[in-house]
């Protein structure tokens, strides 16, 4: 119905087309300005191609960046702190809001309300007092440091997504697994946890970004070089590289190459992960 | 049945771990937090108990005052410069326009990207010798500035990665809010004779207020809790130009070992997120709309 009103007034079509792809370039350019300068070396830029395309593309930066100043390494730790905190995220949240949909226990109300006021909290306030814990407990600079305050920051988004979920499925699922004498945890892990896959998969995708993006506990948590993740990584390589813009680049594209490729590939699952996050926070 | 689902020992046996992990990393921090910001203490020394002075002091503080200012600007900013491009957009790829998914798959990029990458890349973008930006300039015949050291120019600069970041994200919140709406609304409209303007103005707007009420609460909340990008661009320079409250809560902490008034700022900012919620909530009351 709205086509036969557009084709009517063409050169107004004409003229939004334009201011589309004009903003599509403002969002996207940055983006290949950074592509650009991670394969130019230094005599390049500083002799007036800041924007263009590379002369002749410097792969080296890549080489020097992965190795030299360990961003390879810091790749690593990311992947594997992120990974560590979606799957045990994933998990508790799963059980708990699988809890508060279905279970019928008096507390049920307070647990809930709980988390709800969860959703509020912003890292910032608790900075000190996890940082004076940590410390406290010997557990600054390890993996755990960060590992734990994120998990504990991506449940309740998670819980609160996954209790939709577990609300719509029909309850004759569970009637017929007790029925047959299953209990209530193989019930849950068997029957309901693979019925939810679709929610698992978009809250994943947002803890997965939220915690592969995360800078303020990282760089208060983490110090040495052997558990810093991309985040603390790239903000120590500054002083060390702020003169070696290829090198930093190509730094800044390794860390950023997995959040696109993920995209690319799960476009409809991430937006509309990142969509359900802000509605129901 | 009943008896499965009643079943208390289950119940906790399922929402225990993730208790207990939120509140050990969560609430009981808080608490510490509002307990800190009473006592005069540099972390390493005695714990002094002065009740609300670190408080009283924020509010004659030079440098917190401006960093207030600066996320209270910052706010409008995002107001202005994110939500109305983004109704803007939203409203034009919610019509089925050619190329519909692409655009809303590039405008939305940006918002994946780590803030420590957009902040070294606009330090690039921004370097007053080799920066893209002043390559522009110079090219137009124009000056360059130095962007982030100078005092006239910083806020500017920094807030302006912030609004371009998240256009995206509430393009997105206010499309999939739009696109809830059910066309036969629309179709009604048309027949009536009203054109698209008409329709965005008349009909979608007011039908996704609810949606846009979302997206100013994060605009807003989002401001005023900012730290990020402010960190990777200036730390709060120069000369305190650029800070914001949490810049300024990081240092105090971290550089000056104020663990007191860093507190008192931690929980100023907390209580300022919450006041706006609320005032939020109660001067755009809407009803959920419901089809």
């Amino acid at each position: 119905m709205k086509k036969i009103k557009l084709t009517n007034i063409k050169p107004a079509r004409v003229l939004l087309h334009i201011v589309l792809a004009a903003f599509a370039v403002v969002q996207i350019y940055p983006l290949i300005f950074l592509v650009f300068f991670s394969l130019k070396d230094n005599n390049e830029i500083y002799s007036g191609n800041v924007m263009g395309i590379p002369d002749q593309f410097q792969w080296g930066n890549y080489e020097n960046a992965l190795f030299n100043a360990n961003v390879g390494h810091y790749l690593l730790n990311s992947i594997f702190v992120t990974a560590v905190v979606i799957i045990i995220s994933d998990i508790l949240a799963c059980m708990v809001s699988y809890a508060i949909a279905r279970m019928r226990v008096k507390a049920n109300r307070f647990v809930k309300l709980f988390f709800s006021i969860g959703l509020m909290i912003p890292l910032h306030a608790v900075l000190l007092p996890v940082f004076i814990m940590l410390r406290n407990l010997k557990m600054l600079d390890t993996y755990q440091a960060i590992i734990v305050p994120y998990i504990a920051f991506a449940l309740p988004m998670a819980i609160f997504f996954m209790i939709g979920f577990f609300q719509a499925l029909p309850l004759e699922l569970e009637e017929s697994a007790f029925l047959d004498g299953c209990g209530i945890f193989r019930t849950f892990a068997v029957i309901i946890v693979p019925l939810v896959k679709p929610a698992l998969a978009t809250i994943s995708i947002f803890t997965f970004l939220s915690t592969w993006n995360e800078m303020m506990f990282a760089i208060t948590f983490i110090n040495s070089e052997k558990y810093r993740t991309l985040t603390v990584g790239i903000m120590q390589m500054v002083g060390q590289y702020t003169t070696d813009w290829g090198t930093m680049g190509a730094g800044l594209v390794v860390a950023t190459l997995p959040t696109v490729i993920i995209y690319l590939l799960f476009s409809k699952q991430v937006q509309s992960g990142m969509v359900a996050g802000a509605v129901k926070g | 049945m009943q008896k499965m689902l009643g079943n208390k020992k289950a119940y906790w046996i399922f929402v225990i771990p993730a208790l207990v992990i939120y509140l050990v990393m969560a609430f009981i921090p808080i608490a510490m937090s509002g307990y800190y910001s009473t006592m005069q203490w540099d972390g390493i020394g005695e714990k002094i108990f002065i009740g609300i002075d670190n408080y009283l002091e924020l509010v004659k503080d030079e440098a917190f005052l401006l960093s207030a200012r600066n996320s209270l600007i910052l706010a409008v900013a995002s107001i202005v410069g994110q939500l109305i491009p983004a109704l803007f957009f939203a409203l034009v790829l919610a019509r089925n326009i050619k190329g519909e998914r692409a655009y809303r798959t590039i405008y939305f990029i940006p918002v994946l990207l780590s803030t420590v990458v957009i902040g070294q890349l606009f330090l690039k973008i921004y370097n007053p010798d080799y920066g893209a930006l002043n390559a522009v300039l110079t090219k137009l015949g124009l000056e360059g500035k130095d962007w982030l050291g100078d005092k006239r120019y910083v806020l500017a600069s920094s807030f302006f990665p912030i609004v371009w970041q998240y256009i995206g994200y509430h393009m997105l919140i206010l499309y999939t809010g739009i696109k809830s709406v059910p066309s036969d609304i629309y179709e009604a409209a048309q027949i009536d004779g009203a054109n698209e303007r008409q329709i965005a103005w008349h009909v979608t707007i007011p039908l996704i207020k609810s949606t846009m009420k979302v997206s100013l609460t994060f605009a807003v909340i989002g401001s005023l809790k900012l730290f990020d990008l402010i960190w990777v661009l200036t730390k709060g320079g120069p000369l305190h130009a650029s800070e914001v409250p949490s810049t300024l809560m990081y240092t105090s902490i971290f550089t000056r070992m104020e663990y007191g008034r860093g507190s008192a700022m931690a929980i100023f900012i907390v209580l300022e997120c919450l006041l706006f919620y609320f005032l939020i909530e109660k001067f755009f009351k809407v009803e959920n709309t419901t089809y």
